[in-house]
């Protein structure tokens, strides 16, 4: 009987509406008891809590592994590390590998190695299309039956809408969400950062809101016409939320999620870095307006998810130029604690809703095990210390990246233990 | 609006017109001023630069600006490299810390370089010890082309401010508008861009400047013309229809010229396409400074070379 009692935190519980000082006990992988004082059995793990809050396990709905194919930028192995390490219990992995994960010995491969691991929980994603190529479908049951809970053409936006189209009525047959990044690559138009007036001044080609919003508008009007499940990916633009919102108000089946990054840094923070590339992403740094869109989403509940968009790449390829590097930050190790500070430190939401978007909510939009510290759940456990005051340190990533624009910034509230199936995996030093 | 000359140029590079302020502008027109003298000599040399090294680094096509950089360069003296690489395949494989580690194992003082990619050179300009000066970058920034514009301007008119200056062409792929923009609002000129909508960037008022749909409106009382080359092979028949109705709509001729002032003046930064952004009639006429341009741009590059290899110690008038 493997037994772990956490002690005196404050724990922070959205499917039972629980804010309250009290123990945690977990067994045999799974929650077993929840009150105030509970007996310890013998032969327990203790872990004082004292002071720290602890929320059903943080799951990212948004994560690049890299492996197979792309070992020099992350393996499943560094990935699940850099989870543990960034107080993320579950992660679901984007299916653009090498081979692409559109086949189901990709999705067995995947959840083997993770398996082999034993840190974090990993779902893949399998694809929507046949090598990402947004022609032909790929299997879905298929990845599904091997263990995909959703599917996407990640990256690479599906501009035939009628292959997009007879996705999202396919994928119903499964009950798996098809997840989108919205770009109109004739919009964005080989630009690299945010269009508008400071990509005028800094002389960037510049990639406009529109380029995501006409893709998220088309996609809510098909996500009616067939009834899917649609969840737009890492949102960034004040009408593509708007859009979102009004979805919602008319019942669709329309979920969505926004990366850390995009509600802390903007077009102008760009314009600072000197064309360093770790400042590009997609979608981009958008403007301050935008950023304001992504803070009022996430308080008045249009935002289903914050994830890390995590995208790791080698050192080397952002040495290239703005231009020429590719897209993405890291953001396994950051996004927690990018939320503590400012959304909770910085009184946008309160830490019930928090955790309702790291954590409850994901695990409703993937239909994932966890999101709950109910008796009989997952023994997943994310503990937070609200008052670490620390700065980003990129050589102490777990990440075999460093492609971060927050080095150096000094954030309050941190993960301060991760635990799955009972065991603690990871515990800040 | 009094502008004050700076006494020296206190930095390594020359990366962008956005940097400098007004009186280091001033203060390399006006050394650009006394070094056109060099060009009127029998022996047009001076020992400025003598055992320095310059590596004119051009990672993208370019005839003018290279030789205008090249007998700069020689007429103060220094060792010039050259480096070409047409664009993309130098460029792409090798990171610009690669390049800056080769380039510096041959220890040079200056490093001129003209990169497809915006911001190369304020990247290199933070690895490196050399000065760097930009000589064209992505869609960003052409500083001395910009300075040269404005010397010649400043030599027609005397002064920059209160000029009307009417920049028309594909503005939202041109370093020489931008760059433009930033100088002559700093210098107190106003500054009318002209293009259809599909050629101008987004909210680039925000930059200081007036937009004009159409190239008539913006002519009237214009000081200084400027016309920039169109390129309809980067276009892709996207953003406008056809060189003839390029020419027809928004292209310089005579008539148009008439619109604008009785003094008025036309820059073209080159190379030109007669007969579609410009017409030969006004390219070759009498309102025409654009070899005036050209000659102007030698001392200008010569002054940024002179004063940031250390400025006024050694006079100009060494010879």
């Amino acid at each position: 009987m493997k037994r772990l009692l956490i002690r005196n935190g404050r724990v922070i519980d959205p499917s039972q509406g629980l804010d309250q000082g009290m123990d945690v006990l977990l067994e045999n992988g799974s929650v077993a008891a929840l009150g105030e004082r509970l007996d310890v059995p013998s032969e327990t793990r203790v872990l004082d809590a004292a002071g720290l809050v602890v929320a059903p396990g943080f799951i990212d709905l948004h994560t690049h592994l890299r492996e197979p194919g792309f070992e020099h930028k992350e393996t499943i192995e560094s990935g699940c590390r850099a989870a543990v390490a960034g107080g993320f219990t579950s992660l679901c992995c984007m299916p653009d590998t090498n081979p692409v994960n559109d086949d189901p010995s990709v999705t067995s491969f995947i959840l083997k190695r993770a398996e082999q691991i034993g840190l974090a929980r990993v779902y893949p994603v399998g694809a929507v299309s046949v090598g990402l190529e947004g022609e032909e479908m790929a299997e879905i049951g298929e990845m599904v039956g091997a263990g995909a809970v959703a599917v996407s053409d990640d990256r690479r936006p599906v501009t035939n809408a009628q292959l997009f189209r007879r996705v999202l009525e396919y994928a119903r047959s499964f009950d798996v969400p098809v997840a989108a990044h919205e770009e109109d690559l004739d919009l964005s138009d080989g630009g690299s950062m945010h269009e508008g007036a400071v990509s005028s001044r800094i002389g960037l080609r510049g990639m406009p809101t529109s380029a995501e919003e006409v893709m998220v508008a088309r996609d809510v009007l098909l996500a009616e016409l067939t009834g899917g499940r649609l969840h737009l990916c890492h949102l960034s633009t004040s009408t593509a939320l708007d859009l979102v919102r009004t979805a919602k108000q008319r019942g669709l089946a329309v979920s969505c999620e926004v990366a850390a990054h995009q509600f802390v840094l903007t077009d102008e923070d760009v314009a600072g870095a000197n064309y360093n590339p770790n400042w590009k992403t997609n979608p981009p740094l958008r403007s301050a307006a935008d950023v304001e869109a992504v803070l009022q989403a996430i308080y008045d509940g249009t935002v289903d998810a914050i994830v890390s968009d995590h995208e790791p790449h080698h050192a080397d390829e952002k040495e290239l130029d703005f231009s020429d590097a590719p897209f993405g930050i890291v953001g396994l190790e950051t996004a927690v604690p990018l939320a503590l500070d400012r959304l909770v430190h910085g009184r946008v939401i309160g830490l019930m809703q928090l955790v309702r978007l790291m954590s409850t909510r994901p695990a409703e939009v993937f239909g994932l095990p966890g999101g709950s510290l109910r008796e009989g759940a997952p023994a997943d456990v994310t503990v937070l210390d609200l008052r670490a005051l620390r700065s980003v340190d990129s050589s102490t990533f777990q990440s075999r990246a460093h492609n971060t624009p927050f080095s150096g910034m000094r954030l309050k509230g941190w993960p301060a233990a991760t635990i799955i199936g009972g065991e603690i995996v990871w515990q800040a030093k | 609006m009094v502008v004050e000359s700076a006494t020296a140029l206190a930095r390594k590079d020359v990366v962008g017109i956005s940097q400098l302020d007004a009186g280091e502008i001033q203060l390399i027109l006006d050394t650009a001023e006394e070094l056109l003298d060099v060009a009127k000599r029998p022996i047009k040399k001076v020992p400025t630069l003598r055992g320095s090294t310059v590596v004119n680094l051009f990672m993208e096509p370019s005839t003018r600006t290279r030789f205008s950089f090249e007998v700069a360069e020689k007429r103060l003296s220094a060792d010039t490299l050259n480096f070409s690489a047409s664009g993309s395949s130098v460029s792409k494989g090798e990171t610009l810390f690669d390049t800056a580690q080769n380039l510096m194992a041959m220890a040079p003082d200056f490093i001129v370089i003209r990169h497809p990619n915006s911001g190369a050179p304020h990247r290199l300009a933070q690895e490196v010890p050399a000065s760097i000066i930009n000589a064209g970058d992505g869609i960003n920034e052409h500083p001395t082309q910009a300075l040269l514009d404005a010397f010649t301007m400043r030599q027609h008119f005397g002064s920059l401010e209160g000029l009307k200056v009417v920049v028309a062409g594909d503005i939202r792929h041109s370093r020489v508008a931008r760059s433009n923009a930033f100088l002559l609002d700093k210098m107190g000129a106003e500054v009318r861009f002209v293009a259809p909508a599909s050629l101008l960037p987004l909210e680039v008022e925000e930059l200081g400047v007036s937009t004009f749909l159409r190239l008539e409106p913006a002519l009237e009382d214009a000081d200084v013309v400027m016309m920039l080359r169109i390129q309809l092979e980067r276009q892709k028949r996207v953003n406008f229809p056809s060189m003839r109705e390029y020419f027809d709509f928004f292209a310089l001729t005579p008539e148009r010229l008439k619109l604008a002032a009785d003094r008025a003046v036309v820059l073209h930064p080159g190379p030109m396409n007669r007969g579609v952004e410009i017409d030969s009639l006004v390219a070759d006429g009498s309102q025409s400074l654009i070899l005036e341009q050209v000659t102007n741009g030698v001392a200008v590059r010569m002054a940024i070379l002179y004063l940031l290899a250390g400025g006024p110690s050694e006079a100009a008038s060494d010879s």
